[in-house]
């Protein structure tokens, strides 16, 4: 039997590739990654060695201050608003519609598929001002506001940018929070209601709680993934108006391609990476000292 | 019963003998959830309504209606034939297809064969190589983009379809591996085992019992990873900003610059071409989508 399951050649022949591909593509790049941080140039004016400036100048570049300030607060924003709206969807799912709520899940969910750029574009034109006013001013002029130049401003640029992402996503994590709703036990909330707790009683001391592991773990591949956009914001502003709507990913993305610096390029990917494992391990140290204290 | 404690609170705040106000109240309960229901409703559908209807307007309509105006002719398909013939969508979906599907067939292969060898077979460092799959899902695309680059152009595969289909099957894989290994954990050992006291070579197993066990894992995995291979922003840019073989989403997004002032209908129409064909996906395998997308994403 070891002889069939020990077999060291088939061990090879199954995880070999997988393998083989996996770490010449991702973990040999990530290495050499950390490698370019030494250095300036690019494959095609080639490197030159450079010490430790990068690292020098990513803590004094204005720019990197502002992107990550950006990133941080699209993170949290974002986060926020995914997990409210989620969750807000989710407990209507389950206590309000139940079993009638598949097709409005299933329909609510459909944009997560959809490619961020073609959402992006539409909403480009749904908040457009010039030439011609998109749907939202034609809106706003229906009842008496005047139109807004949405892309003209950082904070109303910002907005559009949260709408849309929310847009996108609620209803992927309504149904990822429904699904950690649905097993919550139906005789803990039935004896619950006998003693005679109210529904907001009932969500703050009986639904919140039992439903915190997958709240949390939303919460973990929210900020994950919202650290890292990128096609959301090069689609719909492109980082602008300026600068001001441009995460460190996308800022990267400018300074290693169209200033030919991967060096810098790279110790600014190294940034994103070291923030998206230290607030993952953050979450996940506080939450298992909350599990531990119940 | 199962009557939720919302239900119960607002017969009891609406006053009145309980009694006698609950078979009326039945109709009148049911209005705001309608009302609700509707306003969540069209938040998600009027967008796509409004993109649908756009994309089959002319461009005289478009500058001189309002924008929420319906299009004076509704069977005006010229605006697709612009954005297929002159936007050459239909060149920049091919090339797609010609990225994501044979990176699906090495990840669904490569991604199988490990998590069968990860989980079913016995051996040394079993565990160390999982971690080392799991670490892989939390790297940033941003952190291997550029020595990709540099690596694809020395090899001279800068400009080819290559880095693409490369690129993609590595990143597919952590996730892939990790799911698969999952599925197969949950396969009874005793099965493998009797196979091969009935004289199964290890790969008879796993081509004629372990394959066609997880087939339904398999394509909800493939079916995860075709949504995030099609939808790709990040990796088709920065490997195909020279050569021929732009995606749909990289020619969606230079569609614009492409004319110069903005051609309305033709854009809307390149959008919902990229929209519909999604969306017909979605309506055939809609479950199987949203259970596969969820379970990628709780891992851990």
């Amino acid at each position: 039997m070891n002889n069939v399951f020990g077999n060291k050649r088939a061990v090879l022949v199954f995880v070999g590739p997988a393998l083989l591909i996996y770490a010449l593509i991702m973990l040999v790049p990530v290495i050499w990654s950390l490698g370019y941080t030494f250095f300036t140039g690019s494959v095609i004016t080639g490197f030159e060695f450079a010490g430790l400036e990068n690292f020098e100048r990513l803590f004094t570049d204005p720019k990197v201050g502002e992107a990550l300030l950006f990133t941080m607060k699209y993170a949290v924003i974002l986060t926020i608003g995914q997990i409210l709206v989620g969750y807000a969807l989710a407990l209507l799912y389950v206590f309000w519609l139940k079993k009638a709520s598949s097709v409005v899940r299933t329909l609510v969910f459909f944009p997560i598929v959809l490619p961020t750029v073609a959402v992006a574009l539409l909403f480009q034109k749904m908040f457009e001002i010039a030439p011609q006013n998109g749907l939202v001013n034609e809106a706003l002029n229906l009842v008496g506001i005047a139109s807004v130049d949405w892309f003209g401003t950082a904070d109303t640029a910002f907005l559009v940018l949260v709408i849309m992402d929310i847009w996108r996503s609620m209803g992927f994590y309504a149904v990822l929070l429904y699904a950690g709703l649905l097993d919550i036990p139906e005789e803990i909330m039935e004896s619950a209601r006998l003693d005679g707790a109210g529904s907001l009683a009932l969500i703050r001391r009986i639904i919140l709680p039992l439903s915190l592991p997958v709240l949390l773990s939303s919460i973990i591949f929210s900020i994950n993934g919202t650290l890292k956009v990128f096609d959301s914001v090069l689609a719909l502003t492109n980082g602008g108006p300026g600068s001001s709507t441009t995460p460190l990913t996308l800022y990267m993305f400018r300074t290693a391609f169209n200033y030919g610096n991967y060096g810098y390029g790279s110790t600014i990917a190294l940034l994103l990476t070291v923030i998206c494992l230290l607030v993952t391990i953050f979450i996940f140290r506080s939450s298992r000292r909350d599990l531990t204290k119940n | 019963m199962t009557t939720s404690a919302l239900s119960q609170k607002t017969t009891a705040t609406s006053g009145g003998s309980p009694r006698a106000a609950r078979r009326p109240l039945r109709a009148v309960r049911a209005i705001p959830k309608v009302l609700v229901v509707a306003l969540i409703l069209a938040i998600t559908v009027v967008p796509l309504i409004w993109l649908l209807l756009g994309s089959l307007k002319t461009q005289t309509e478009w500058l001189n209606n309002p924008s929420w105006a319906l299009p004076e002719n509704l069977l005006n398909f010229a605006n697709y034939e612009i954005a297929w013939v002159d936007g050459n969508i239909g060149r920049y979906i091919l090339n797609s297809a010609l990225a994501t599907f044979p990176s699906l067939a090495l990840i669904v292969i490569l991604g199988v064969a490990a998590g069968f060898a990860l989980e079913v077979l016995v051996w040394r460092g079993r565990n160390g190589v999982l971690l080392l799959f799991l670490a892989g899902i939390m790297v940033p695309g941003q952190m291997i983009l550029l020595p990709l680059f540099s690596a694809y152009f020395q090899t001279n595969l800068t400009g080819t379809i290559w880095p693409l289909i490369l690129t993609y099957t590595a990143t597919g894989l952590p996730l892939t591996v990790f799911m698969m290994a999952t599925y197969f954990r949950a396969v009874p050992k005793e099965i493998f085992e009797a196979a091969a006291i009935d004289g199964a070579s290890i790969y008879r197993s796993f081509l004629s019992i372990a394959f066609p066990m997880v087939r339904n894992a398999v394509f909800t995995v493939a079916l995860v990873q075709f949504f995030f291979i099609w939808n790709d922003l990040l990796i088709s840019l920065t490997f195909t900003s020279v050569g021929d073989f732009q995606t749909i989403q990289v020619g969606l997004l230079n569609f614009t610059g492409q004319f110069g002032q903005v051609q309305y209908g033709p854009m809307f129409a390149a959008i919902c071409i990229n929209v519909v064909g999604i969306l017909v996906l979605y309506l055939f395998l809609n479950q199987r989508v949203m259970r596969g997308l969820t379970a990628g994403s709780v891992k851990g």
